[in-house]
């Protein structure tokens, strides 16, 4: 079983389409980037994958449910990081990590034991009780993967996670996420950094609503006779006519 | 069961840890409290009376004399000068304008019959109407007064008359906090309740976190009842406030018992809960909440009854009414305060309080999208 499958999964609101017409499927265990200009439909494509958001049309299964029917039953199998920051800035880094954890049905005394360890690797024991407006924001991104994964998800979807961080926290943030993918987990995410998109096992390119190009980095770079994916992302993207000045309204 | 006693646990925490919404939602309803009973005082008086004496006969002046005796009225001078009058009206000095013609004391004692017209500045109708009642009253007052000074009335009276005595029952000296108090702690607790909740959920909607929650397997009834849960608590904690000032401001002590008054607030709360859950997940942003709130507390608060009887309104706006669960708990409170109802008593508000509970509810479940369309 594919980890996600996608068969012409489309997209509308009114008479835009955000989305057109997309099919592709990720393996079990494999990083797939999903890249475009803002406004190309990632993050609604990624929402329709998450059940947060009803297709027009199309179909496909993530984690083997039905994402037309089964959305509730996707939810138990996949953990979600949203591009806005969604861990509780008045709760300490304890209190988020127990709350999320209690919304998988972790038992409770596991989910203790668990979240010391969580505390400790992140390095954050000292400050756990810390409300997380303190926070760097390296460090609430970090969690907030953590806390995304904390119930052994199938599949994290992650949504532009690094917008915002520093360089050397997004180095850390991409080792996290190979560690994680080495036991098995699927890694779904959306960015328009191009130098993360190297990190990625095959991405996918989309430009207005439609994938444009899909493959690893490696056999783009030579398909499109490009140093690196930056100039590959422009070879594709020239042709776009949306504007990535205009606000996305795939973003809602 | 479990999760939706960690939406409650989590709601809790942060309310007490954003002291703002927490001063504003004890302290500005005490404040209202102890402020706005005093200031809605029906109570009409000092209405400020010019009289325009044509007639300078002993029985104008005494007439003249008993108004300005009465504690509604204040006498205003106006020289007897019609025009002065007229334009101590348009200044608001005047309210009333009580003109007694030339001939008064001729008419009355040798006709037995003569006329006397009143004046009021409407712009307040109010003030007006029970003015010219009170006026009315006193003139009656008057005019018996003279009667049986000419008549020399009999020992026993020729003519049958009915005096009426009045007497007030429950609450007999008419003190308007006691009618107040349990009205505004009504609309108050209605607000701490249902406007919070509902500001709580679309802020969570503006930052983002529901989202982390749509994508979670908590489902809908947990989520709702797990923000219901801790407004329920801080609505009950407004309540008991709420009795605090009265006693001690006003020395309200509920003629009903405190037992009662318990029971029905937290009935009404999941009611007013309701709305606020509903009107959570009818809007986008806590601009649109506010001013969707801001037309819903302006029906509650008129179409209540806290200030105007609903036994005075249209028959419409009596309909309209009842589809408003303000106008329940305020009656329920005003009644178990002031008249020492029981449940028992009350059966019909309990009923609609329950129905208002249960079908908002369900719908505001019902409407709440883990998944938009």
């Amino acid at each position: 079983m594919k980890a996600i499958e996608v068969k012409d999964l489309t997209r509308k609101f009114g008479d835009f389409t955000a989305v057109d017409h997309i099919s592709f499927d990720v393996s079990k265990g494999e990083i797939f980037g999903f890249l475009g200009a803002n406004g190309a439909g990632k993050t609604t494509a990624m929402r329709m994958l998450c059940g947060l958001l009803k297709p027009s049309s199309g179909e496909g299964r993530v984690a083997g449910f039905d994402i037309n029917l089964q959305s509730e039953e996707i939810k138990k199998n996949i953990g979600y990081m949203s591009q806005k920051f969604s861990l509780y800035n008045d709760l300490t880094a304890r209190e988020n990590i127990l709350f999320y954890g209690g919304l998988y049905d972790i038992p409770y005394k596991e989910l203790k034991i668990k979240s010391e360890r969580l505390l400790d690797r992140l390095g954050l024991g000292p400050y756990a009780n810390k409300l997380l407006r303190d926070y760097p924001l390296g460090w609430k991104q970090k969690l907030a993967f953590s806390v995304a994964i904390q119930h052994q998800p199938m599949i994290v979807f992650l949504d532009e996670p690094t917008g915002g961080v520093d360089p050397i926290t997004r180095r850390q943030f991409w080792d996290m996420i190979y560690e994680s993918a080495e036991g098995g987990l699927t890694v779904f995410v959306t960015t328009h950094y191009m130098d993360e998109a190297e990190y990625c096992h095959r991405v996918c390119i989309m430009v207005d609503g439609r994938i444009a190009a899909m493959d690893t980095p490696q056999s783009l770079k030579k398909k499109y006779e490009s140093q690196n994916m930056d100039e590959v992302f422009r070879k594709l993207a020239r042709g776009a006519v949306r504007s990535p000045d205009v606000p996305g309204r795939g973003k809602r | 069961m479990i999760k939706m006693w960690l939406i409650v646990r989590k709601e809790l925490a942060l309310v007490f840890r954003q002291p703002a919404i927490l001063r504003m939602m004890i302290l500005m309803p005490l404040m209202q409290l102890i402020l706005l009973p005093l200031a809605a005082d029906y109570e009409v008086k000092n209405i400020n009376l010019q009289v325009i004496d044509q007639d300078h006969s002993s029985y104008s002046r005494s007439l003249t004399q008993k108004l300005g005796a009465s504690p509604y009225f204040k006498l205003v001078e106006a020289n007897g000068d019609p025009a002065m009058a007229r334009r101590n009206l348009e200044q608001n000095k005047a309210d009333l304008t009580l003109n007694i013609p030339a001939g008064f004391e001729k008419d009355l004692i040798r006709e037995s019959e003569t006329a006397l017209s009143i004046e009021a500045d409407a712009v307040n109708g109010n003030k007006a109407s029970l003015g010219c009642a009170y006026a009315s009253q006193i003139i009656g007052d008057f005019n018996r007064e003279v009667r049986e000074k000419l008549m020399q009335l009999p020992r026993f009276n020729d003519f049958p008359v009915i005096e009426v005595r009045s007497s007030f029952w429950y609450n007999p000296f008419i003190k308007y906090p006691l009618f107040m108090v349990p009205g505004i702690l009504a609309l108050l607790v209605t607000m701490v309740g249902g406007l919070m909740a509902a500001l709580n959920i679309v802020q969570e909607k503006e930052i983002g976190t529901i989202e982390q929650l749509n994508v979670s397997p908590l489902r809908r009834y947990q989520f709702l009842m797990g923000k219901l849960i801790p407004f329920w608590f801080l609505g009950m904690v407004s309540v008991t406030l709420g009795l605090i000032v009265g006693y001690l401001v006003y020395g309200i002590v509920p003629r009903g018992s405190l037992l009662t008054i318990y029971f029905f607030s937290a009935v009404y709360l999941i009611g007013a809960l309701g709305v606020g859950l509903l009107l959570s997940t009818l809007v986008d942003n806590q601009m649109q909440a506010t001013l969707f709130a801001f037309f819903i507390i302006m029906f509650f608060v008129l179409m209540g009854g806290l200030y105007t009887p609903i036994d005075s309104m249209p028959r419409w706006a009596q309909i309209l009414s009842s589809f408003n669960p303000v106008t329940y708990f305020i009656r329920v409170l005003r009644f178990i305060v002031i008249k020492g109802s029981g449940i028992s008593d009350l059966l019909v508000e309990l009923r609609s309080m329950l129905l208002f509970g249960i079908v908002l509810n369900v719908l505001a479940v019902m409407n709440y999208r883990k998944r938009s369309a």
